[in-house]
């Protein structure tokens, strides 16, 4: 099947055709059932997402590096409220740039209910670097698999169903500049975080080495925190030497760094250093 | 509970001690493997004709011969529309508002209202705002959409790219060139785009400097400026270009004093290596025309205006009482200017001007505005609405030379950013200390060039 229908397939679900019950909020959220992350590389299209889905307009432009900041916004659909998180566009959650910081503690720490990672479809291979590392973090993720018509336009057939299987998460084709294929977002993030949908993600495929030093490691971490569903990220983050995690797994508290400006801490340790 | 998280924090520590320093190494080469895998179950190439055309024009824009005169190029271009699109607009907007003022002050009298009334309320807050409107609204609506299409269709990264070397030599982030682009637009929005930077040390580097670019209510400054000094010199057909030029050319001098600046810190108090970085060329994109003008006009304009109204109404009841409170026959705002005169002279400026900055510490778009009340209730003119007319009051009666123009573009380049950056500095580094210098050093370094360069012109 080609893009075009594809993507024409995904426009013509069901809900699309019962009306437009996609009731935008704008920042006036008091109370939600759901908290939703929106993550993603930079310029892929979050920030158009979000506007879509909320009816604000935050700045939106065409270079890596636009939002630094949280934005948060708000939607109904099928009677429930949704509170929209406009994450950092990052690369990775693996550096101490104080965007990359804000994304990754959401993710960590602000325990969203789900979360929209939006990939560039005509350069997936480098998205798929942070898509992978925010798999291990979360297990509720679903796909807006983004710039559909300039993958088409650059000739690449992007085959979202192949995706969803390597991933074990819903894979949704989107223009979001259109607006193509975000009530279908919505509704899988809903069938994710209410159970409709179940997800197996994918986990990161780790060198014999790693394998070993996790192996040893994870058991330990979960027999402490056994409730805790990321375990082995929170290793992974351990053994890289990551001096915030190692702090909030001593404290046993995930939620003391939230909103705490990183930058402070950086900071000091560097005048120290001077 | 804590033994065992302490536990843990041990075993982390021999493992890591075991594993040695390349786990992060590894950890990213199984990730790139793993997504490279995936990519190749998913993704079939057909053709590769657009990724041809970008690659194409990115070897032209972002060649290290053509890369940065294209970059200069555009810019001219983007400040020459400005020019010529928001000259006359400009002039009909003074028009209509003025003659509103006249009308306003005619209705208050007939209504028998006091002298001090009218002239507070019209004269002062009400001609504050249709200077601040007519001044800034044009220029503004045509640079916003412009510089919106040039971000839209890619160009910023190629941007950092090009300057990417340079900022390298100076000790610091390439980054810095996209935070110093966003500062065109305003520097407060260019502080807080440093959040890209990973280092502290670079981060802190790029927000001390980008109140050397000209934020978009500092350009008016420089256009009119341009316009009225330096283009008059030349034939009409050539004014708007040289005008343009000029601009270009002010830009120029803060880029290159960014560098120098930022190179003397990397050398100094912030010592340290460039970091490297991976900066990603986005593909080019087709700019939504629309949704552009919707969000630059809309958005930007309106907003940044509604944010100089905001300031210039009280700036134009405050210029108001200090022209009409008179101390032994002389207004507040005289003796103010007659004060800061002897300082003014020697920066080639003069006591009205200093005064004007004062005044508009808050929002630097009023400064052209409150230059122009004070001259204007000193003299005899009122209103102001063609060029000409203003070159007349600045040079006849002010008694402006080449040389005030050309340092009060310096000025309105280098001197302390307006209360909203400075208050998103300390929001930024939560340092006093950080604050404190971003905003002194800018002004020490203006006063020092107005200075030297006032000296080193009446030499001759």
């Amino acid at each position: 099947m080609s893009v075009k229908e594809t993507i024409k397939e995904a426009s013509a679900s069901p809900c699309e055709s019962c009306g437009f019950n996609l009731q935008r909020l704008g920042i006036e959220v008091d109370k939600w059932d759901y908290v939703i992350a929106l993550a993603g590389n930079p310029n892929t299209g979050k920030s158009t997402v979000f506007n879509h889905l909320t009816g604000l307009k935050q700045h939106t432009g065409n270079w890596p590096g636009k939002t630094v900041t949280r934005a948060e916004g708000g939607f109904t659909w099928q009677n429930k409220t949704f509170k929209l998180v406009d994450l950092p566009g990052t690369y990775s959650l693996l550096s101490a740039s104080v965007d990359e910081e804000v994304a990754r503690d959401f993710l960590l720490f602000g325990q969203p209910d789900a979360t929209i990672v939006v990939m560039d479809a005509t350069i997936l291979e480098r998205n798929l670097n942070l898509v992978l590392q925010i798999l291990e973090i979360t297990d509720n993720v679903v796909i807006a698999l983004n710039l559909m018509d300039e993958a088409r336009r650059k000739g690449m057939d992007v085959d979202h169903r192949i995706l969803a299987k390597q991933l074990g998460v819903p894979v949704i084709p989107t223009v979001a500049r259109q607006g193509t294929g975000l009530n279908l977002l919505v509704e899988s993030v809903q069938g994710v975080i209410e159970g409709a949908i179940p997800t197996k993600p994918h986990r990161i495929q780790v060198s014999p080495v790693i394998q070993k030093a996790l192996d040893q490691l994870v058991p330990e971490i979960e027999r402490v925190f056994p409730e805790l569903p990321n375990a082995r990220w929170i290793a992974m983050r351990l053994l890289d030497g990551d001096i915030k995690v190692q702090k909030a797994l001593e404290k046993g508290e995930w939620d003391v760094f939230l909103g705490e400006s990183v930058f402070d801490q950086a900071h000091t340790a560097e005048t120290e250093a001077l | 509970m804590e033994a065992v998280n302490r536990e843990i924090v041990k075993k982390t520590a021999e493992i890591r001690k075991e594993l040695g320093q390349d786990f992060r190494d590894t950890m990213v080469e199984d990730i790139y493997k793993d997504a490279e895998q995936i990519a190749q179950k998913v993704v079939a190439i057909k053709s590769a004709r657009q990724y041809d055309f970008d690659q194409k024009l990115d070897k032209i824009l972002t060649s290290p011969v053509f890369g940065i005169p294209i970059m200069g190029a555009l810019l001219a271009l983007v400040f020459w529309l400005t020019i010529v699109g928001a000259n006359v607009p400009s002039a009909l907007l003074a028009d209509g508002l003025f003659w509103l003022e006249d009308q306003m002050a005619q209705g208050m009298q007939l209504l028998g209202a006091p002298w001090w009334l009218t002239g507070f309320l019209i004269h002062g807050v009400y001609k504050g705002l249709a200077w601040v409107v007519s001044v800034m609204l044009p220029p503004m609506a045509i640079f916003f959409p412009v510089f919106t299409i040039l971000e839209d269709f890619g160009y910023l990264p190629r941007v950092a790219f090009n300057m990417d070397w340079l900022f390298r030599k100076a000790g610091a982030h390439g980054k810095q060139s996209l935070t110093m682009a966003m500062g065109f637009g305003c520097n407060a929005a260019g502080i807080i785009a440093t959040r890209v930077i990973e280092s502290p040390r670079e981060r802190i580097i790029a927000i001390l400097t980008n109140n050397f670019v000209p934020c978009n209510g500092r350009f008016p400054t420089l256009i009119m400026l341009s316009i009225v000094f330096v283009a008059a010199a030349f034939p009409p057909a050539m004014a708007s270009v040289v005008a343009a030029g000029t601009v270009v050319a002010v830009v120029l001098i803060g880029v290159l004093i960014t560098l120098i600046v930022s190179s003397v810190l990397s050398r100094t108090v912030l010592k340290g290596e460039a970091s490297s970085f991976t900066l990603e060329l986005p593909p080019y994109r087709k700019p939504a025309i629309g949704r552009i003008l919707y969000t630059s006009l809309i958005d930007r304009t309106l907003f940044v205006l509604w944010r100089a109204i905001i300031m210039a109404a009280p700036a134009g009841g405050l210029i108001w009482l200090l022209a009409n409170i008179s101390i032994q026959d002389q207004s507040l705002a005289m003796w103010i200017a007659g004060w800061l005169n002897p300082a003014g002279h020697l920066m080639g400026l003069d006591g009205a001007i200093l005064l004007a900055y004062l005044v508009a510490i808050p929002a630097n778009e009023i400064v052209v505005p409150t230059i122009i009340m004070i001259y204007s209730h000193a003299g005899t003119m009122l209103d102001i609405t063609q060029l000409d007319q203003l070159r007349a009051l600045l040079v006849d009666q002010a008694g402006w030379t080449m040389l005030t123009a050309i340092n009060l573009m310096l000025f309105a380049l280098l001197h302390n950013p307006c209360s909203t950056a400075i208050l998103t500095i300390w929001k930024e580094t939560k340092s006093l200390r950080w604050t404190v210098i971003g905003a002194l050093m800018p002004l020490g370094i203006g006063i020092v060039v107005t200075f030297l360069v006032a000296q080193i012109w009446r030499l001759f």
